[in-house]
């Protein structure tokens, strides 16, 4: 057994172990840390697989967003985790149990059944990379090939975010999200808020602009962009806007809305919807980027915050 | 010179190993919350600088050195903040007790 | 050079494990709370060993993230989360 298997045996050993410590653990609050570790060593993983974009996406996500919302969520749910303690019953367990089970043993049945040689497009994706001229394959797929699902996925961004504002009350409609944050504007939360977003930007940034030919992207970029305007926000320094501003709807509109320009400019130029004319495919697909970018970073802010709760006046 | 990068590489990087080592057995064996968080921030921090150093000479441009070198400020800083704020989050739990 | 690294991944691992074991077994949420920290630490040393070795460049790129975000989970816990109404007053009483 050669060293690299040895390591890979510890790598699958400890996450396994933090999986099934996540579930076994009674505390919402236990649990949630254990996810957030989890979810930082599936990055490794994803390393050791040769998958660096899926890596960056798990780290940007679950180092920085993911942990603010779990977290919360179990701060949320302990205060009436002590009031209301009801334990399930012997039968919704063996229930649990065996439909756990079933679950499993299908998942290992799907995995035992896979054909030997997966059917892929990956060779054509490479033989087709000029039309792009971009050279991170992940990229030319999300931008090009399959631009379709990554436009409607912007839209479910945009639904998300109407989904959290319409649990707003009447009076705090259009207002701004959340509770308003204080911290000592001498202490050490203000002080880490004013110098990690200027570094944090840059780092987006260059994650999102390296995307083109490297791991990264607009959605990894967006998401550190979002931690670090919530890290603003959690320090006092910067209050949410208020939703009803202009701008901001703007923004939460200008990627899918420029995305679905662009697409409908295809169908009626070119030859199919989003079909972007072979000398202008870079400027598009990086305009369109850009866009997107300030949405993501807009939206997952967004989620984040919450639904309104303190009305503009 | 290849061969005085890597007893470079070698050296530092079994040196980083070994304040990680030191990070652990101090988790391991410390009593309190204060002690512990004392191990973890102080050791790893060191483990990770002399990992990074060791790794600067394998660095395949000035560019990849730098970002090493960014990743380390970047952890000294987190640390350094969240050990404040755990150890004080920490010290009210205990007084209010 | 690639096994000595390896091993040296392997073992920072297993350190990272056995500490991950320790913090977790409590006694409070602030000893759990130190998890992500040392996952910060001991986690981006194995991220970056493991990008020298399998000579994946970008590895760098995915360690940077992480010690760009490695206060995150930590300010979430003093805080009580975003949506709380700090109402305890944790991560006001900074001291004066």
């Amino acid at each position: 057994m050669s060293i690299a298997t040895v390591f890979e045996v510890v790598l699958a050993t400890v996450v396994l172990g933090f999986g099934f410590w996540t579930t076994a653990v009674r505390k919402t609050y236990s649990a949630a840390v254990g996810f957030v570790a989890y979810g930082l060593l599936v990055a490794l993983i994803w390393v050791r697989l040769d998958a660096v974009d899926v890596a960056l996406t798990e780290a940007a996500i679950s180092g920085g967003l993911g942990g603010v919302l779990l977290l919360g969520a179990a701060a949320r749910l302990r205060d009436s985790e002590t009031t209301a303690a009801e334990a399930p019953g012997n039968l919704t367990r063996a229930c649990a149990a065996v439909l756990s089970v079933l679950i499993a043993a299908a998942l290992a049945g799907a995995v035992w059944l896979l054909p030997e040689h997966a059917p892929t497009l990956a060779p054509r994706i490479v033989a087709n990379a000029w039309a792009t001229s971009l050279a991170n394959p992940v990229t030319n797929v999300l931008m090009a090939f399959r631009a379709m699902d990554t436009m409607l996925e912007k839209v479910v961004l945009l639904l998300a975010i109407i989904g959290v504002w319409s649990l707003a009350p009447d009076t705090a409609w259009g207002g701004r999200p959340g509770p308003c944050h204080r911290a000592d504007p001498n202490g050490v939360l203000a002080f880490l808020a004013r110098l990690l977003p200027p570094v944090g930007i840059v780092v987006g940034i260059y994650v999102f602009w390296t995307g083109a030919d490297h791991p990264g992207g607009a959605f990894q970029g967006g998401a550190i962009l979002a931690s670090m305007w919530l890290l603003a926000i959690m320090a006092g320094l910067a209050d949410t806007p208020a939703t009803s501003r202009r701008w901001l709807r703007c923004i939460l509109i200008a990627g899918p809305g420029l995305f679905l320009a662009v697409g409908l400019g295809g169908l009626w130029f070119g030859s199919a919807f989003l079909a972007y004319p072979a000398a202008y495919a870079k400027p598009l697909i990086l305009g369109i980027e850009v866009a997107m970018i300030l949405t993501i970073a807009a939206t997952l802010g967004l989620l984040l915050a919450g639904a309104p709760e303190r009305s503009v006046k | 010179m290849s061969l005085a990068r890597d007893m470079m590489t070698i050296a530092a990087v079994s040196a980083g190993a070994f304040f990680f080592l030191a990070g652990t057995v101090g988790l391991l064996r410390f009593p309190d919350t204060l002690t512990r968080l004392h191990a973890l921030t102080k050791a790893d921090n060191l483990g990770l600088g002399l990992v990074v150093l060791g790794l600067l000479p394998q660095a395949g441009s000035l560019r990849d050195g730098f970002k090493l070198i960014g990743i380390w400020l970047l952890t000294l800083l987190a640390g350094a903040t969240v050990s404040q704020l755990i150890a004080r989050t920490a010290r009210e739990g205990e007084t209010a007790k | 050079m690639t096994e000595f690294l390896t091993a040296a991944v392997g073992f920072i691992l297993a350190m990272l494990a056995l500490g991950l074991v320790s913090i977790l077994r409590g006694p409070g949420d602030t000893d759990r709370m130190m998890a992500a920290q040392l996952i910060g630490t001991a986690g981006i040393a194995a991220l970056l060993l493991l990008g020298t070795v399998t000579g994946v460049p970008a590895a760098v790129d995915v360690a940077l993230t992480l010690a760009l975000l490695a206060t995150f989970a930590s300010i979430a816990f003093v805080k009580k989360g975003l949506s709380s109404l700090d109402t305890d007053g944790a991560g006001i009483t900074e001291d004066k």
